[in-house]
């Protein structure tokens, strides 16, 4: 028995060191790309500033306590989250709606399969081709205010973007719609993978459609959901390009998110440990939610 | 057993060795090179923007010229604007930028203050330079860091249509003048009078198209190089113009959310009738939209002013980077680019003037627009006090947020608007 035991702790250890060796490079890979810059960030969060300061001067927490008790950051928060959770609630609607108009059984798979590339056409696109359609839609001689004017809906121009009244929502609304596709594609392939037996065994009961879609269809993907509220949370709370190429945060701070925040101290103030120290609290954020994704990946496993 | 173990220590030994060995020799044959290397041997990095911006193989031309007078070689390293900004921003955090490097004014405190590019008035004293003859020098602590090759001017644009249509006989050269040509042009026209975009991602309208306004008529941002936006009567006066232009609809609508480019997009399409902008902009303007009958006036001044009036300037800076190991020859080059046919050279190219006041460009087969503005320029003088100031991208960028509140309403008067905007300068520079 320890014979054999020993046999096999030494090919096992064989094989756990072939196992990391071929790892090896991927892991390095990982080390260097992405264990290294945190590290790096999170270093630099604890310093008075760096980059530009030569000799930097470790502070503890300061950089937390300032960035924690700026007025300006609890508002990028408050623009964030709303951002995060109407883009979440908005994709999630428009996704299942969408994936369920291209899933039905009465459309032929031709109109089906030009609607599926019109209908994800949106995710095919850069954040900056977005962020310029965008602004010239919203525009107030845009083709948006056109319609506007022409079908008398308002006197005046509606300033999308230029009012700090409506530019969070203007730029809500381009983020719901650069972002459905995937929401649409996931539970278009989620729905395609549902038993039609249990359809049919709930349509001999009597269900009628919303019974069939609440307590058949819902549970029946929910895991695909879960996972894409998680993953659009974390893509969200970063979304930065689109932002910035839109509005810049403005006007005067009324489209600042967090990453706008991070950006603006960064480069055009060059407090690169503040911006790091808001750096680290969003990791923070997307750490839990992701140990909560893979937490969830592995149950589901 | 033991023959592998002695082989393989016989294999470590020997790597090691033979990595020290090139180590070591690396070093002194790179030791060996700097110290005895004769003028021709060296070759220049040469990073800027300015390549992509002049006539295709232009830029390569003028630095062949240094080559084959020095037999220092240059090698040209371009990209588009945005990318040389962020590549010389990292190679100034890693210390590993291009030994001489395009600047724009607004980098010039930052890198001045981070240790990363040289101080040129070391430089020109140890080669005797006669700075005399440079039209401007952008200085950190009182030593230059950045001298302009060429300035790119920003004066008004008017669209002679527009005027025409809404009955304005004469091109405004005072304020009164210019907001009752504002008011005909709403009252005749749908174009809008002026522009001045507050995209907060790139504030730079307050420097382009507002605070032209304020150098335009003699005044100033600052005193003794230091904030002075309280207690600053022209810069309060052009603080209102604007409130009463935004008021009176005078202004393009949606101005908090345009960025430059929307602006010459409204001009070009015939939307507005006057703007301060970039003469860089009047080749673009003249091929996108050669229906557009348009012309370059001074700016309007302020009621009773007869002074002598100040003119936005951008500019292409230069500067050598403080890791240049070769920087004598460096200074060369700079002194190169800047002598005055070499300077007038890249001036005409560049539909610029040149940084050089002895340069005697040779504008004939320029545009003739293009000549009325030089003339413009050198009956006033070059400005830009945004240029060199710390962190110039935030001041104006503060700027731009407290005059929208303004604009809106939030704030109530133009001196709580100051005020404001003094207080977040005063902590940049005294900091």
């Amino acid at each position: 028995m320890s014979n054999t035991r020993f046999k096999w702790d030494k090919k096992g250890r064989r094989r756990i060191g072939i196992s990391y060796a071929y790892l090896a490079p991927t892991l390095i890979l990982m080390v260097i790309l992405l264990m290294v810059p945190i590290i790096m960030v999170i270093r630099y969060s604890f310093f008075d500033n760096v980059i530009v300061n030569k000799n930097p001067v470790f502070v503890g927490l300061q950089n937390y306590k300032t960035v924690l008790t700026d007025k300006k950051f609890w508002e990028a928060v408050g623009h964030t989250l709303y951002f995060v959770i109407v883009s979440i609630i908005a994709h999630m609607i428009i996704g299942m709606a969408f994936a369920l108009v291209l899933n039905t059984r009465y459309l032929s798979s031709t109109t089906k399969g030009i609607f599926r590339v019109l209908f994800a056409l949106p995710w095919m696109f850069t954040a900056s081709v977005i962020a310029i359609l965008w602004r010239m839609l919203l525009d107030p001689n845009g083709v948006l205010n056109f319609f506007i004017q022409a079908l008398h809906l308002s006197k005046q121009q509606v300033l999308f973007l230029a009012s700090r009244d409506v530019a969070l929502r203007s730029v809500t609304l381009i983020n719901i719609w650069s972002g459905y596709p995937f929401y649409m594609i996931s539970i278009l392939a989620g729905l395609q993978g549902v038993s039609t037996d249990i359809y049919e065994a709930s349509a001999l009961d009597g269900a009628n459609s919303v019974q069939t879609f609440l307590h058949v269809t819902i549970p029946s993907i929910k895991p695909i959901l879960i996972s894409l509220i998680m993953l659009d949370f974390v893509w969200t709370l970063q979304q930065f390009a689109l932002i910035w190429m839109t509005t810049g945060g403005g006007p005067v701070n009324a489209t600042e998110t967090v990453s706008t925040y991070i950006y603006k101290y960064a480069f055009t103030k060059y407090q690169y440990s503040i911006a790091s120290t808001g750096a680290v609290i969003l990791l923070i954020v997307c750490t839990i939610i992701g140990i909560f994704y893979v937490k969830r990946q592995i149950a589901e496993e | 057993m033991r023959y592998n173990r002695f082989s393989k220590a016989m294999t470590y030994g020997l790597a090691g060795a033979m990595a020290l060995g090139l180590g070591v020799g690396g070093t002194a044959f790179a030791g060996e090179t700097e110290a005895s290397a004769p003028a021709s041997d060296v070759t220049l990095e040469f990073q800027q923007w300015w390549g992509v911006e002049l006539p295709d193989g232009a830029l390569d031309e003028i630095c062949k010229g240094f080559t084959d007078k020095t037999g220092i070689k240059i090698e040209t390293l371009s990209n588009p604007y945005a990318d040389t900004k962020t590549q010389i921003a990292a190679g100034a955090a890693a210390g590993t930028m291009a030994d001489v490097v395009g600047l724009d004014g607004s980098w010039v405190y930052d890198f001045a203050k981070q240790g990363a590019i040289a101080n040129l008035s070391d430089l020109m004293k140890a080669d005797s330079y006669d700075d005399s003859q440079l039209s401007d020098q952008i200085k950190y602590e009182g030593s230059t860091y950045m001298i302009p090759v060429v300035n790119f001017a920003y004066p008004l644009y008017y669209n002679k249509d527009i005027l025409d249509k809404a009955g304005v006989t004469e091109v405004p050269s005072t304020w009164t003048e210019f907001l009752d040509a504002c008011q005909k042009i709403k009252d005749n026209t749908d174009a809008a009078g002026y522009c001045i975009p507050l995209n907060t991602e790139a504030p730079n309208g307050i420097q382009n198209q507002f605070s032209s306004w304020v150098w335009a008529s003699g005044g100033s941002l600052l005193k003794d190089g230091k904030p002075s936006l309280t207690d600053n009567e022209t810069l309060t006066k052009v603080t209102e113009l604007f409130k009463t232009m935004y008021d009176k609809g005078y202004l393009s609508s949606g101005v908090e959310a345009m960025k430059e480019q929307d602006m010459v997009n409204e001009f070009e399409n015939g939307r507005l009738a006057f703007m301060v902008d970039g003469i860089s902009h009047l080749t673009t303007i003249t091929k996108e939209s050669p229906d557009i009958n348009f012309d370059y006036a001074k700016m309007p001044v302020m009621d009773g002013f007869t002074g002598k009036s100040g003119m936005d300037v951008a500019n292409w800076g230069i500067g050598i980077a403080e890791n240049c190991e070769h920087k004598t020859e460096a200074m060369q080059f700079v002194e190169y680019l800047m002598s005055p046919e070499i300077n007038a050279k890249l001036a005409q190219l560049a539909n610029a003037f040149p940084g050089n006041s002895n340069a005697k460009p040779d504008y004939s087969s320029n545009d003739e627009r293009f000549q009325k503005a030089y003339e413009f320029f050198n009956e006033g003088y070059a400005i830009n006090e945004f240029t060199g100031a710390p962190t110039a991208e935030d001041l104006m960028r503060s700027f731009n947020e407290q005059l929208v509140l303004f604009l809106d309403g939030d704030t109530s008067s133009s001196a709580d608007a100051l005020s404001a905007i003094q207080g977040e300068w005063q902590s940049v520079y005294g900091s």
